[in-house]
């Protein structure tokens, strides 16, 4: 039997016009999930945490779910414990999700705390799981500049998508209309420490201010006229095309940009 | 101090003045400034010999007491052009920390680790206000390897600098230990991490999850009270109580920029690090061509002073480089116009920009202005590009890439013919 994966996935917001919608990342592990089960490395699931009668939820089935579950919650209840024991009684190894919700606190902390509460390991920013082979995955992990690592890791693991993964297919609407919903009902338990908290709507940033601390009037007039230059760098002209060109080779391997 | 303030100077017209007995400033110029003291011990001075007389005939006294221009002896004004030296900010015998987690990427403090450091600093005089008694240093914790040489301009008091090995690369795990026993060894007040993706949002999950604590993320305003962060994919602030660890968003707080700092290094053993289940496998071969040139690390541009461009389009798979280009190299067809670097263009943030044949106009350097670190290759020694260079090289274009080809395939003991295929990048004008 092929172990299980199970990809969260939470009600996404617009940037531009705030109404719900797929969140990216979430949309992205369950891609993630469907491409593992097409290969017939896993088999997937899909739950989600909160309101039952979301429209957005069929959105995700739209994509080629036949059934969904969720969790049956109110906005600021705590998910953690309800997410452990479905996890728990569905004998899942492999768990999908985004960095950060795009509603609520998004503070990025629940795959943190899943992974510790399970004890499993966790791979942020997962750009592609290229092999399940014998319970050991090989991850390709995307880093800034567009840069790859891989790492190898034994199931059970906690996976959270990068925007580079593979972006999610097209929904459908019909096949997202018919898909079974299924509730779960569980005890709830309220969150008190970040009811305390203010929420506000997003006041813009204060952009920083090029602030001159000259003393007198002439470094005043040299910091608003002076070009930009750079610390003085080294200048090579006299030495032979051998030397110039392992100088530069040198300073490559130096920065590390060389591998 | 500038080796020029060291040059004795004659002056002379003071010294004409002090031969000429007739000269009307010959006294002042040559009066010896002997105390005299009278018989109790009193100082006694002679008003009569207070002053000179001036060019019109009129006494003048020099109040400057030597300290004017018009003093004999050979010293100058100084110059004011010095090496300011930054007072030194000191914390003895600290009794509290604030542990700062740089991203070092690239082996250096970024701007936001820097905004973060004097957040740091911001915080503890705050807390210092608070309570006196108070010492609290600020500490960096650095993984791998770090080409900073200016901790101390960064406002770094303590530094924790692991650089084993094992800490390199991908090693979320063995960080995480080596925090949790500083937290043990030192009960920091605050963790403060870059929210990036650098890793410094990685870590601090890691963390705050291992201490149980309830971190705050995306944070942009932090007093020692309260803190305020963006939430809900940056449509909403939360105001909160300021917790152990944050996540600090950029431009979170000023740059140290008044003081030096001591960068001692923190005594901090460790013990033996537990069971690892990541593997490092290292980092992948991507095609650089493939990678978005705005956020490219490593781009080899080509300007008006490429005439091989086979050669230059070799050269870039050989050192696995991303293209870049001028806009005159644009404007002629030899490369594609995605491929343009500047104003007009992409605004390139690499940590090695190496520009070939570019004199840098300035809408171009506008372009490469966040880059760090830039290579220039060109005939012309006066032209912009290479005063910016931090490494210029003045040779014909060619013949250095020619060499460089070389010395890549040497490295790498790669050859063309197998990157040939994988390389689709040679433009068709």
């Amino acid at each position: 039997m092929l172990p299980k994966a199970l990809a969260l996935v939470s009600i996404g917001r617009h940037p531009q016009s705030n109404r719900e919608r797929r969140a990216e990342q979430d949309g992205r592990a369950v891609e993630m999930g469907l491409h593992l089960q097409e290969r017939q490395l896993m088999t997937l699931s899909v739950v989600h945490a909160g309101n039952a009668d979301s429209p957005v939820l069929r959105q995700y089935a739209g994509m080629g779910l036949s059934r969904l579950s969720v969790i049956a919650q109110q906005a600021n209840e705590d998910v953690l414990s309800p997410l452990i024991d479905h996890v728990k009684t569905q004998g899942v190894s492999l768990l999908l999700m985004g960095v950060r919700s795009e509603m609520g606190q998004s503070s990025g902390m629940l795959p943190y705390l899943l992974a510790e509460k399970l004890g499993w390991p966790l791979l942020p920013r997962v750009a592609d799981i290229q092999s399940i082979d014998h319970g050991v995955a090989h991850v390709l992990l995307a880093l800034p500049r567009g840069q790859r690592r891989l790492v190898r890791v034994a199931l059970p693991f906690v996976a959270t998508m990068d925007k580079s993964a593979k972006a999610p297919r097209q929904t459908a609407y019909g096949p997202g209309q018919r898909a079974e919903i299924e509730v779960i009902n569980t005890t709830s338990i309220e969150d008190d420490v970040a009811a305390q908290w203010q929420f506000t709507p997003a006041k813009p940033r204060p952009k920083r201010m090029k602030v001159v601390k000259a003393k007198t009037a002439a470094d005043r007039f040299k910091a608003a006229t002076a070009k930009p230059v750079g610390g003085g760098g080294k200048v090579l002209k006299n030495e032979t095309v051998e030397e110039k060109a392992q100088a530069i080779f040198d300073f490559l391997l130096e920065e590390k940009v060389i591998r | 101090m500038t080796e020029h303030e060291d040059i004795l100077r004659r002056d002379p017209r003071a010294e004409w003045i002090a031969r000429n007995r007739l000269h009307p400033l010959h006294q002042a110029m040559t009066q010896v400034s002997v105390v005299v003291r009278g018989p109790s011990g009193l100082v006694r001075k002679s008003p009569h010999q207070v002053g000179f007389i001036g060019p019109n005939g009129i006494k003048r006294i020099d109040r400057l007491a030597g300290n004017g221009q018009m003093t004999a002896g050979a010293t100058r004004r100084r110059s004011t052009a010095q090496e300011v030296v930054l007072p030194l900010h000191q914390v003895m015998e600290p009794n509290a920390y604030i542990m700062v987690v740089p991203d070092m990427a690239g082996g250096r403090l970024t701007a936001q680790d820097k905004d973060i450091l004097g957040l740091a600093h911001e915080l503890a005089k705050q807390r210092q206000a608070f309570d006196a008694d108070e010492r609290l240093a600020v500490v960096a914790v650095c993984f791998g390897e770090s080409k900073e040489a200016q901790f101390d301009e960064a406002g770094v008091d303590r530094l924790v600098h692991l650089s084993a090995a094992e800490y390199e690369g991908f090693a979320p795990e063995q960080r995480l230990q080596a925090l949790l026993q500083l937290d043990v060894s030192y009960q920091p007040t605050h963790w403060l991490f870059p929210d990036s993706v650098h890793g410094g949002t990685d870590l601090a999950c890691r963390l705050a999850v291992k201490l149980g604590e309830r971190p705050a993320a995306q944070a942009w305003q932090v007093s020692i009270d309260t803190t305020i962060c963006r939430a809900a994919s940056g449509s909403q602030d939360i105001q909160r109580d300021t917790p152990r660890i944050l996540m600090l968003l950029e431009e979170c707080g000023q740059a140290i920029d008044e003081t030096r700092h001591e960068v001692l290094p923190l005594p901090f053993e460790l013990a033996s690090s537990e069971a690892v289940y990541l593997e490092d496998k290292g980092l992948i071969a991507v095609d650089p061509n493939a990678v978005p040139l705005a956020e490219a690390e490593f781009i080899l541009s080509a300007g008006n002073g490429i005439h091989n461009w086979q050669q230059f389009h070799d050269c870039a798979t050989l050192l696995g480089a991303t293209e870049g280009a001028s806009r005159v190299a644009v404007d002629d067809g030899f490369m594609p116009r995605m491929r343009q670097v500047g104003a007009s263009g992409t605004w390139v943030t690499a940590q090695v920009y190496m520009a070939v044949g570019i004199s840098g106009a300035i809408q171009h350097m506008q372009g490469i202005g966040q880059c760090d670190k830039i290579v220039a290759i060109n005939t012309d020694a006066g032209c912009d590009m290479v005063k910016r260079a931090d490494l210029a090289v003045i040779a014909d274009s060619e013949a250095i890439l020619a060499e460089l080809c070389r010395l890549a395939q040497q490295h790498t003991g790669k050859t063309l013919e197998q990157n040939e295929v994988t390389s689709e990048v040679s433009h068709v004008a």
